[in-house]
């Protein structure tokens, strides 16, 4: 069973949970959809055990020491204030216990950064304030288009009932195949962004003039939804991320459709779009 | 230093010879450090109010989703300068009032080595904080860009951000002049007989934090005057099409960044090893360990500081490096944890303010840690990094840690400062409704970035409707819980008991031990013997 923490406040916050709403309070990492979302998954829960066994200790020591020396039950204070072997052994043994840590996380670390041998790679440029999609090599090359926030201004404003996905609804979404490997290149176009996926456990900051790259293999089909994650001016809270996973067949089933709308639009591959044609087919305003 | 002998050494009440010139031109030219830290400590609480508010403002509109108050600018520079006002403005000179006040006391001095640059340095920051808070009101507004100021965004912003750059250099300046004063008074000032190992160890961590100022804030002056002239004068420092980059403004910008952390919480460690050894009763346990754990936390600080980075796509052996440098720094902070706890042990405790304080600080300045070695955790940090975790680590350890250690060391210190008690009873209050509030504000704030809400957003998914609300909720009733201090402190000072003497018995450093209550305004104008 995922992240079952030890929280007192929950308790109490259960009747609010309750009555909350139609949907459920997230409070945790998104169900993974990937191993790599699964992984991290458990180094945190991983830590976070260790923390709270210690937390636990020391501050029993500090607690026990609250009720059972106080002045006013009558404690007289010793003397004591100095113990070499205690130094040590409380300087040595974290130091071990980080040791012990830092091994298993250190395979994540690099296995996070190897994007090589990916079957699909997608260049997501950040623009102020919307994301652009490239599919550079493998099945969907050539497909590109701006992918913008969906959610209609008056939900925001507030004279509608918010949608389901309030804020995380796009007009195009990235599409990809179930159980392959995608590599993610990012670039910006004028400030800093950040592309992320919490479900695929993927975050790459998208920097402009520069390539980064990170990579996610979905292991489950469905909608996923994410955020831009660094401060990138005024919209930087309305320019989300959608991925839909599909099984293999939809996906080429997808590619056709956007090559015969391409097709049909008169796109020439690999060309540059002005700012004039963006206007005009709508991708800007 | 003159070398006028005072044959009064303490004098009681009134100094007969210079005592404090009246009205508003003592406080102008006042070269006294008990003056000054008094300018400091006045001065650092307007700026908690006013970045207070800013807070505030930031949780109204979060209460619930959609946009009802504030528009999605307005919004980010509220979050600007709510971070540079709460960091520069309050946290950083409330300690800097703790050291003048303190410091010359502690080690038997009589002033701080430079009289008037010491007023000079308290100056400059009022001048400072006012050009920040004129930025709301140019065209443009504030910037818009965070208190970490990343380029190139910040080259997007009106003449706010230029303001907001000017004031940084003043601020900076201010620290910088106010480290060469301390570091000069404690390796220069102490009195006979008073060693480095037998100092009290607030002084050891000022010591070690002026040292860290004059050679962090430079860099921050560099990261911000390379943005001056990115966004004026034709470099292209952080702009790639002219060979430059974003992701160097980073690289000095948290050179400097994580190094202020540990200026900003140094000091609070110092406050928290008076008051708890004086309320156990029992000396601070292990204190050479404590000196060189202070020390090591302190050089650590110079190495991990892309672990603010993670994301920006440096090569594998970086993000490991930084990484296990980071973990390293989990040592050290135990080290003390572990000291403070073993000082109170088998001590004879009682548990007056500055106290409650103390141990809610250690409880929630450990937590704060902890969160920060999950956040070390490469993998884990590609979840949380510019997330509301981050957001709640920080408040963690930078509010429930720093900031109650200062309320510490103001109920603690108080006496000697006015002569005056505190109101006991109201300052638990203070203490409880603090300690709640804070809880409620940011404990849930872990939730929502573990459940994936992005930082410095104006408005959210449904998802995070509850953990927002309560946090909210939590943020209106923390600062009506501040009014009380105001309220508490003025009436101290005004119509507050009495102070005996020796107001707190275990406590055991030179203003306790050899200086009245309350402190006359000069004070070992001889210095004192020590045995």
């Amino acid at each position: 069973m995922r992240g079952k923490r030890v929280i007192p406040v929950l308790a109490g916050l259960a009747g609010l949970a309750a009555s909350g709403g139609a949907h459920a309070i997230a409070w945790y990492f998104q169900t993974p959809a990937s191993r790599m979302a699964q992984d991290i998954d458990m180094l945190h829960q991983y830590v976070m055990w260790l923390i709270i066994v210690i937390f636990i200790g020391v501050f029993g020591f500090m607690f026990w020491a609250c009720y059972a020396h106080r002045k006013s039950i009558g404690h007289k204070a010793e003397e004591f204030h100095e113990n070499t072997t205690v130094e040590i052994l409380w300087t040595l043994i974290p130091a071990i216990i980080l040791v012990v840590i830092a091994w298993p996380v250190t395979k994540v670390v690099i296995a996070q950064k190897d994007t090589t041998a990916a079957d699909i790679t997608v260049k997501v440029t950040g623009y102020q304030w919307k994301w652009g999609y490239d599919y550079l090599k493998g099945e969907g090359e050539g497909i590109r288009f701006v992918s913008t926030i969906s959610t209609p201004r008056d939900q925001i404003e507030g004279s509608a009932p918010k949608g389901e996905h309030y804020l995380l609804e796009v007009d195009n979404e990235m599409v990809v195949p179930v159980g392959k490997k995608i590599r993610v290149i990012t670039t910006a176009a004028d400030v800093v962004h950040s592309w992320w996926i919490p479900a695929f456990g993927a975050k790459q900051d998208a920097i402009p003039g520069f390539l980064r790259d990170t990579w996610f293999r979905p292991e489950q089909i469905g909608t996923f939804r994410g955020q831009c994650t660094e401060l990138c001016g005024k919209e930087h809270g309305f320019m989300p991320i959608v991925v839909r996973v599909v099984s293999q067949d939809d996906y080429s089933k997808w590619v056709g459709q956007q090559e015969k709308a391409s097709a049909a639009a008169g796109d020439r591959p690999g060309e540059m779009r002005g700012a004039q044609e963006l206007v005009a087919r709508g991708e800007a305003k | 230093m003159s070398a006028v002998i005072d044959s009064h050494g303490h004098a009681h009440g009134h100094d007969h010879h210079h005592g404090p010139r009246g009205g508003i031109m003592r406080w102008v030219t006042t070269t006294n450090h008990k003056d000054i830290g008094t300018l400091y400590l006045w001065f650092s609480f307007i700026m908690f109010s006013i970045g207070g508010l800013m807070a505030v403002g930031i949780r109204l509109e979060l209460f619930s989703p959609g946009l009802q108050f504030i528009d999605p600018d307005f919004f980010n520079q509220l979050t600007t300068m709510h971070g540079l006002i709460m960091v520069f403005g309050a946290i950083m000179p409330v300690f800097v009032g703790f050291a003048n006040w303190q410091i010359p006391m502690m080690i038997g001095a009589p002033d701080m080595a430079f009289a008037r640059l010491n007023n000079w340095s308290f100056w400059l920051l009022p001048f400072a904080a006012t050009l920040l808070v004129l930025s709301f009101f140019m065209p443009g507004g504030a910037p818009g860009v965070g208190w970490t100021m990343y380029a190139p965004l910040t080259v997007q912003m009106g003449i706010g951000m230029d303001l907001t750059i000017f004031a940084v250099h003043i601020l900076g300046m201010s620290s910088i002049l106010g480290s060469i004063n301390i570091i000069t008074t404690i390796l220069n000032m102490r009195a006979p007989g008073m060693t480095l190992m037998r100092m009290p160890l607030f002084v050891w961590t000022w010591l070690i934090t002026a040292y860290l100022l004059v050679a962090t804030m430079p860099v921050l002056a560099g990261a911000v005057t390379m943005t001056l002239t990115d966004r004026h004068f034709g470099t292209t420092f952080f702009n790639a099409a002219g060979g430059g980059d974003p992701v160097l403004y980073q690289h000095i910008f948290w050179f400097f960044g994580h190094p202020e952390v540990y200026i900003i919480a140094l000091p609070g460690f110092g406050v928290i090893s008076q008051v708890i050894p004086a309320f156990s009763r029992k000396p601070l346990f292990g204190y050479a360990s404590m000196v060189y754990a202070t020390s090591a936390i302190a050089i650590i600080s110079f190495i991990v500081w892309a672990h603010h980075m993670y994301t920006v796509g440096m090569p594998v052996t970086g993000q490991l490096f930084f990484m296990y440098a980071t973990m390293l720094v989990a040592v050290p902070t135990g080290v003390k944890v572990f000291n403070w706890v073993a000082t109170m042990w088998k001590g004879s405790l009682s548990f007056e303010t500055p106290m409650l304080f103390a141990l809610g600080f250690l409880f929630m300045f450990t937590l704060g840690g902890f969160t920060g070695l999950v956040l070390s955790i490469v993998p884990v940090d590609i979840q949380l990094h510019d997330t509301y975790y981050v957001v709640a680590h920080f408040h963690y350890v930078m509010v429930a840690g720093a900031l109650f250690a200062a309320f510490s060391g103001i109920y603690f210190w108080i006496p000697k400062w006015t002569g005056r008690m505190y109101d006991e009873k109201l300052g638990q209050i203070h203490f409880w409704l603090t300690l709640v509030f804070f809880n409620m504000i940011f404990f849930v704030q872990h939730f929502l970035g573990l459940a994936g809400m992005p930082r410095r957003i104006p408005d959210y998914a449904l998802m995070f409707e509850t953990w927002n609300a309560i946090s909210s909720i939590g943020a209106f009733g923390m600062g009506l819980a501040q009014l009380l201090f105001l309220y508490i402190v003025v009436k101290c000072i005004r119509s507050g008991e009495p102070a005996p003497q020796q107001p707190w018995e275990g406590a055991d450093s030179l203003e306790w031990t050899h200086l009245p209550t309350p402190a006359p305004y000069h004070t070992f104008e001889t210095p004192p013997v020590l045995k």
